[in-house]
């Protein structure tokens, strides 16, 4: 059934018919979401989109190609900084064209950290792209064309605004939001799809001969030197870009917001999805991202049960305000639990689930 | 002459990375695990020697002991309850599941100590130190706490050097990292040379958090270890992960540059200088500084 008799029938992106109706029907659920759900939703809907932009770049690095980066922060600060200077300094310029030129940028400086990866490997490997992270920030707080530690406040798009809101349909800060939803969302679209694409070509197969045996990758004639670097300048334009339209979505960066910790969360999002996998880092990004914006100290006194048990042991033994923390744990835990029981994250849970119906009642 | 103050200086810093370093190295060294989770490991730690002086009232000596024993028990537990679990043992699921360990202990603190910032007892009763004491050799000065700091760091790479080269223990440690299966077949009881290796890198690193906190004059808050913890991270790279003399190197050589760069150029870039030259050196030596580089076989 599965058989496939042509190559052209491999390298296909959509090989089925249930998957094209899949898809047909995903793409009219984003189309209708705005009519659906309200304004700060949307937001939310927005954010959560560009972190799926940066699981699926950073997937095609970590996951496909096997190596380690903790500076992802870092290409999305340079992709937000140089996205907001194009559209700050250039005003005519097309926010489009500032997008690209940003992801480029960014694919750039993945080319130069790449060309260490090449000797590199294991926690070395780890410490180099985690000093690219820090050093990065460190650079952007200091000088005033990036604003200092001050930070800059963006430019907004209004690509379709006055469109949407002389339909009649949203207020004006709603067709902001439904603006940028619509950017935002037709660009994850397309970038998935691309990645799923890249995958498929003779480039993401040697990715992914990279990242089972560099070595037996290297003697088959894969060079390893351009490969590699090829691998982390894709990885770094899919984070830059997404860096532009987090800028284009929060309206102020400053370079704090792009520290140590976000490189972590973009890993975790990977890794709780499913390292190697397509549709892993979009469940990854979408979990992690909403239990980031979502698990604030009130909803954590809400949860049923396990809620009222924090409060009162944060009232009898910890600090008064800390029960915000008890999301970092949480955060923790999950990372843990994870590789601990799935190391295939939320894909392997999805595998295990289709193997056991596909063969049921056996 | 401020050259050799600088030099004091470095090597004062640079001996709290190198403790750091050596913390992780130990780590390294048996299991291959890179331990992101050691600075906060160290931080918490402290966070408890804290307490225990500030609230029950123990003294310096009592409280730091303490703290120890505490230091050893959590890392015993985790290396236990979690990294031993771990069903795919390779690199990045053992970054991953230290990360996650790391994110833990941070939630924790900041959960029991809340954000704001807190003072370090800066005098160690009953023992006759003060912080804010220095000595002066004529025209240099150093002060009481970094003499400490200097020879506590000392006095501990020189007893874990020895412990590593003519102790069973050390060398069963030794035999564990290079080859798990032979060490097995020889004897060895591999799991608890892990949970030890644990334990007693634990201990380094929170006398590294002990010694850092009131030496750098730092306020106590859960963010107070990161910094520290990528410097000596940094250190254990720069001299090479597979040696002891690595990380010690590393981390002068670091604590040296850090001061000097501070100094005549400006200390707003340490953290991006140094880096930049880590990642210089390692594109020459893959493997650090002093570390030999293996060619694996396939």
């Amino acid at each position: 059934m599965d058989m496939k008799r042509s190559y052209y029938e491999d390298i296909q992106l959509l090989d089925s018919g249930t998957k094209k109706f899949w898809f047909g029907s995903l793409i009219i659920i984003l189309l209708i979401i705005p009519f659906l759900i309200p304004g700060y939703y949307l937001h939310e809907v927005s954010y959560i989109s560009i972190n799926i932009i940066v699981a699926i770049g950073l997937n095609i690095l970590v996951g496909y190609t096997g190596q380690v980066s903790l500076g992802h922060a870092g290409f999305f600060a340079i992709g937000a900084y140089a996205a907001t200077l194009l559209v700050k300094h250039l005003p005519f310029f097309p926010f489009i064209f500032a997008l690209i030129i940003a992801g480029l940028i960014a694919a750039a400086f993945g080319f130069i950290l790449g060309l260490p990866s090449l000797r590199l490997e294991g926690p070395y490997l780890a410490i180099a792209t985690l000093g690219f992270g820090m050093a990065i920030i460190q650079i952007l707080g200091r000088f005033s064309v990036f604003g200092g530690r001050m930070g800059l406040s963006v430019p907004d798009i209004g690509f379709l605004n006055d469109l949407l809101y002389d339909s009649g349909l949203f207020t004006k800060t709603q067709s902001r939001d439904v603006n940028l939803y619509y950017i935002i969302m037709s660009i994850t679209i397309i970038m998935a799809l691309m990645a799923r694409n890249l995958m498929k070509t003779r480039i993401g197969r040697a990715f992914i001969a990279i990242r089972d045996s560099d070595i037996a990758a290297n003697s088959m004639g894969i060079n390893l030197t351009k490969y590699k670097t090829l691998s982390f300048a894709v990885s770094a334009f899919y984070t830059g870009l997404a860096g532009g339209l987090y800028a284009f979505w929060m309206g102020f960066i400053n370079p704090d917001s792009f520290d140590f910790i976000l490189s972590i969360l973009f890993l975790a999002m990977v890794v709780v999805g499913g390292l190697g996998s397509n549709i892993g880092p979009v469940l990854g990004a979408i979990i992690i991202s909403f239990l980031n914006l979502n698990l604030q100290a009130d909803s954590i006194s809400a949860i049923p049960l396990l809620g009222d048990l924090l409060t009162v042991i944060t009232e009898n033994w910890m600090n008064k305000g800390g029960i915000a923390s008890v999301s970092i744990i949480i955060f923790g835990l999950i990372l843990i639990f994870i590789v601990l029981f799935e190391p295939l994250g939320l894909f392997g849970f999805w595998i295990r689930i289709k193997k056991y119906w596909k063969t049921w009642p056996f | 002459m401020i050259f050799f103050q600088l030099v004091i200086d470095g090597l004062s810093i640079g001996s709290l990375y190198a403790l750091l370093a050596l913390a992780m190295v130990i780590i390294y060294k048996t299991s291959e695990v890179p331990n992101f989770a050691q600075g906060e490991m160290a931080m918490v730690t402290t966070f408890v020697s804290y307490h225990l002086m500030e609230y029950y009232g123990f003294t310096f000596p009592v409280s730091f002991l303490g703290s120890l024993i505490f230091a050893a028990m959590l890392a015993v537990f985790f290396e236990f309850f979690f990294l031993r679990r771990a069903k795919e043992p390779n690199i990045l699921n053992f970054i991953i599941i230290t990360l996650g360990f790391e994110r833990m202990l941070y939630g924790l603190a900041a959960w029991k100590w809340g954000a704001d910032q807190r003072l370090y007892p800066s005098s160690f009763d009953p023992l006759p130190i003060s912080s804010s004491d220095t000595f002066n050799f004529g025209i240099i000065s150093v002060s009481h706490i970094s003499l400490i700091i200097m020879s506590v760091a000392f006095v501990l790479i020189g007893g874990l050097v020895i412990f590593f080269k003519f102790t069973r223990l050390g060398i069963a440690m030794k035999a564990t990292q290079q080859n798990l299966l032979a060490s097995r077949i020889n004897g060895i009881r591999t799991n608890r040379i892990m949970s030890f290796t644990w334990g007693l890198s634990a201990m380094v690193g929170a006398i590294a958090g002990m010694l850092f906190v009131p030496g750098t004059a730092t306020p106590l808050d859960s963010n107070l270890m990161l910094a520290p913890l990528i410097k000596g991270f940094a250190a254990a790279v720069l001299g090479g992960m597979t040696t002891m003399i690595g990380p010690i190197g590393g981390g002068f050589i670091l604590g040296i540059i850090e001061k000097f760069f501070g100094f005549y150029i400006s200390s707003e870039f340490e953290t991006t200088v140094s880096f930049t030259i880590i990642v210089l050196v390692l594109w020459f030596r893959p493997s650090g500084l002093f570390g030999r580089h293996y060619i694996r076989k396939v």
